[in-house]
């Protein structure tokens, strides 16, 4: 088995991918000091209606669209009670993840009368980038929001160190009282992160049920949200570091499936990615308290 | 016409009525003073004046002209700045960023960080508020971050200044030098509004004073005209009571608190105190003073048992206990931290440590609790809706006094008070001294540490200087502040 080799690097970009667009929303969240840990239903929700509306239209970016559309909406059940209402953030997303859950479920019997799995062969993916005249190793069979989600990546970086509204935005997040003392909007901030976020979050889920695989099946998100939120916690607010935690990610997912495909049993290959963001965690913790300690 | 004008301003939280049709004008290129106890509506006024809060009634002028203030931000827009109490700094970003976030400079879309620092310098320049603009404010002390706020409101260029009890967290020196950044401020014609209940600073830098008393103003006055006397008895609505005579009479007993060449090294090795002695006999107070930093920490830890058992500390001859030792009455300067615990009621603030003497076993006495709670609240005149509400509802000096209440009625024969009357108003500083008093004279050994000198004067038989963790000089309760400052800062006397 070799790693080096260009198709397991895809592999890890694939895997990567819908972690990162909604750990970028965790994050834009985070700087404004929203905890935001609905990450998992969202993408779980982008990834159905991007299903249902590729599914109807025949258009992979219509589904696109509608799920980026779908989840802010659906991102407004979070902003609208936790930033306009003041209601506990984190209590309320703890809702919404499992709303989410039951929601895709329920309306997925009523739209494809099943259950389960939904895939057929009328149902659009998202094109290769190959197929669209980039045809360059590691990128061939990637869908287009993967070089995008590197992309904000960049953009995120420079803007929030750059521009005046990061600033602000990294201002409100520090101390709140501060903020509105300098006469920032900050519920604004507040509510517009959040919605934003979940545009990302629709962003993911479009990519992980029409970019990594052309089907939707129930409770597909699989963790990937809650994996995304590790990775908030791990960047620091620093959107490559975010980068970096989410790629640890990808290559133990991409890992998994080589392990797998050389007789590892599958359970033990699914659990990789989250032993290794486990270890990952208390990793990071160990090195900050050596830190903090250094410099006490 | 007056730079800024509140007119019958009226504010209500509840049942309480915080401001009650106050006036208030302010001339252009002037310091005016507003003076009040705790909880005489001071900080809701000038929350007002800054749009954090809306008047029930009442309105606001500025120039003349009648403006409405619904945010800070319409406020900044009208001219206004403020110096909060509880800074509002960004500890993550810096100086420079601080100062110009809301209106920074920018080109081709990206701030413009050069520019940035380079106006903040400029301005620093200007008014000698000297702060790197490239530092991270979360390094920086109190004093800096305290020029940072006033830098951003001379950014943004208020011409109304607000600074609410600017020196609460300042050192004599650094106050001293505040005032002179205020005095150069007003002289370019911008008017400074400072909310204190220090009158000595009133007397030192304002033009003009208005008290203000539960709510309403009890009286104006122009500083060259008025005394420290009349301003107190329009603060409130008395004549201080002169303070208890000191006891000149020699003391003879044993010291009950006694500490022998005491040494502490930090975690880095530094020596926070070195070869420190004392002793403090039954019927004394002995004041601590000391810029701040200087080992009154490490003292008051060692000799409270809080650092544990140290050696060279000794109560009654024998060595201090480890973990708070139970002889010690403590009064701590933190008061939401150490002195209470500000989630818990009034009554089991007060309990606290004399749970045994109510109870032997492992259930308290509701009722008993309560009533000990009650009887304290009323012997030390706390004001509090009932001993059922959390400690943290209560103001700083009735917080204080409950601490008061708690110690001093403990069978302990020294007390530790460290800056008792930090925070408080001039009602509460009289009460907290008449009973640090009274202590004294049933007998207790006081260790009283407070940076205010004029406090050390007024109660202590001795005063010891802490300088670099060490003992560095002793003067009698009535030396000058000028030597005992001199002190203070190293020179020797």
């Amino acid at each position: 088995m070799n790693v080096f080799e260009w198709s397991f690097l895809a592999g890890v970009l694939t895997a990567t991918a819908p972690v990162l667009l909604a750990a970028l929303g965790g994050l834009l969240c985070q700087v404004v000091g929203v905890f935001n840990i609905a990450l998992e239903g969202q993408l779980l929700w982008g990834a159905f209606v991007a299903v249902v509306v590729s599914d109807l239209t025949g258009s992979a970016w219509a589904g696109v669209a509608g799920a980026v559309a779908a989840t802010v909406l659906f991102s407004a059940l979070l902003s609208i009670p936790a930033v306009g209402l003041r209601a506990d953030p984190i209590v309320i997303a703890v809702g919404l993840n499992l709303l989410a859950l039951g929601l895709t479920a329920f309306l997925m019997r009523q739209i494809f009368g099943s259950g389960g799995t939904y895939s057929s062969p009328d149902l659009t993916g998202l094109p290769d980038l190959g197929e669209l005249g980039l045809d360059v190793p590691v990128l061939r069979e990637q869908s287009p929001l993967v070089p995008v989600a590197l992309l904000l990546v960049v953009v995120m970086a420079t803007w929030l160190t750059r521009s005046r509204s990061g600033l602000r935005l990294r201002a409100a997040g520090q101390h709140l009282e501060a903020a509105e003392a300098v006469g920032l909007p900050v519920a604004a901030y507040r509510h517009g992160v959040t919605l934003a976020a979940g545009a990302l979050c629709g962003l993911a889920g479009a990519q992980l049920s029409l970019g990594n695989v052309t089907l939707f099946s129930e409770g597909m998100s699989a963790g990937r949200g809650w994996i995304a939120v590790v990775a908030v916690m791990l960047s620091g607010v620093l959107p490559y570091r975010l980068l970096l935690a989410c790629l640890l990610f990808g290559v133990a997912e991409a890992f998994g499936f080589r392990l797998q495909g050389a007789g590892l049993p599958q359970q033990a290959a699914d659990a990789a990615p989250y032993v290794i963001t486990l270890a990952a965690l208390v990793l990071a913790a160990l090195w900050r308290r050596k830190r903090s300690h250094e410099h006490a | 016409m007056y730079a800024a004008e509140l007119v019958e301003v009226t504010k209500r939280f509840g049942p309480v009525l915080a401001n009650d049709g106050i006036d208030l004008a302010v001339a252009r290129g002037e310091v005016h003073a507003v003076v009040g106890e705790n909880g005489a509506g001071k900080s809701t006024l000038m929350s007002i004046l800054y749009g954090l809060h809306r008047p029930d009634a009442g309105e606001i002028r500025r120039d003349g002209r009648t403006v409405a203030l619904r945010s800070p931000a319409d406020a900044i827009r009208h001219g206004l700045g403020m110096v909060h109490q509880r800074f509002r700094l960004f500890p993550g970003l810096t100086v420079a960023e601080n100062v110009v976030i809301g209106a920074e400079p920018v080109r081709a879309g990206r701030i413009d960080r050069a520019a940035a620092a380079r106006k903040v310098a400029a301005l620093s320049e200007r008014y000698g508020l000297r702060a790197d603009p490239s530092a991270l404010v979360g390094g920086l002390p109190v004093g800096v971050r305290q020029r940072v706020e006033i830098l951003r409101a001379l950014y943004r260029e208020a011409e109304i200044l607000i600074l609410d009890e600017p020196t609460a967290v300042l050192t004599p020196g650094e106050t001293d030098r505040l005032f002179e950044v205020l005095r150069t401020v007003a002289a370019t014609g911008v008017s400074i509004l400072l909310v204190t209940h220090k009158l000595s600073e009133v007397m030192a830098i304002g033009d003009r004073v208005t008290v203000l008393r539960q709510g309403r103003v009890t009286g104006r006055f122009t500083t060259a005209e008025t005394n420290a006397d009349e301003l107190v008895n329009a603060m409130i609505g008395r004549s201080l009571a002169p303070s208890a005579p000191k006891r000149a009479r020699p003391v003879r007993e044993d010291p009950v608190l006694e500490v022998r060449d005491l040494t502490i090294h930090d975690a880095d090795g530094v020596a926070r105190l070195s070869e420190v002695s004392l002793s403090v006999h039954p019927g004394e107070i002995v004041g601590l003073a000391g810029v701040a930093g200087s080992g009154q920490r490490e003292l008051i830890d060692s000799v409270t048992g809080l650092r544990g058992a140290v050696p060279g500390v000794f109560l009654a001859g024998t060595p201090v206990l480890a973990g708070r030792d139970p002889r010690v009455a403590y009064v701590p300067e933190d008061r939401h931290g150490r002195a209470t615990a500000p989630g818990m009621s009034v009554a089991e603030n007060i309990l606290m440590g004399a749970q045994r003497e109510l109870s032997s076993r492992w259930t308290l006495p509701t009722a008993a609790v309560k009533r000990r709670a009650r009887d304290l609240v009323d012997r030390f005149a706390i004001s509090a809706a009932s001993v059922d509400v959390p400690i943290s509802a209560l103001s700083g000096g009735n917080a204080q006094k409950a601490v008061l209440a708690r110690e001093l009625t403990r069978p302990s024969r020294v007390v530790v008070a460290e800056e008792p009357t930090q925070g408080v108003d001039v009602g509460v500083r009289e009460r907290v001294h008449a009973l640090l008093l009274a202590a004294r004279d049933d007998g207790a050994a006081v260790l009283l540490q407070s940076s205010e000198l004029s406090e050390l004067r007024d109660l202590a038989d001795r005063i010891l200087v802490l300088y670099e963790g060490r003992v560095v000089a002793e003067f009698p309760g009535d030396a000058t502040e000028t030597d005992i400052g001199r002190a203070m800062t190293g020179a020797t006397a």
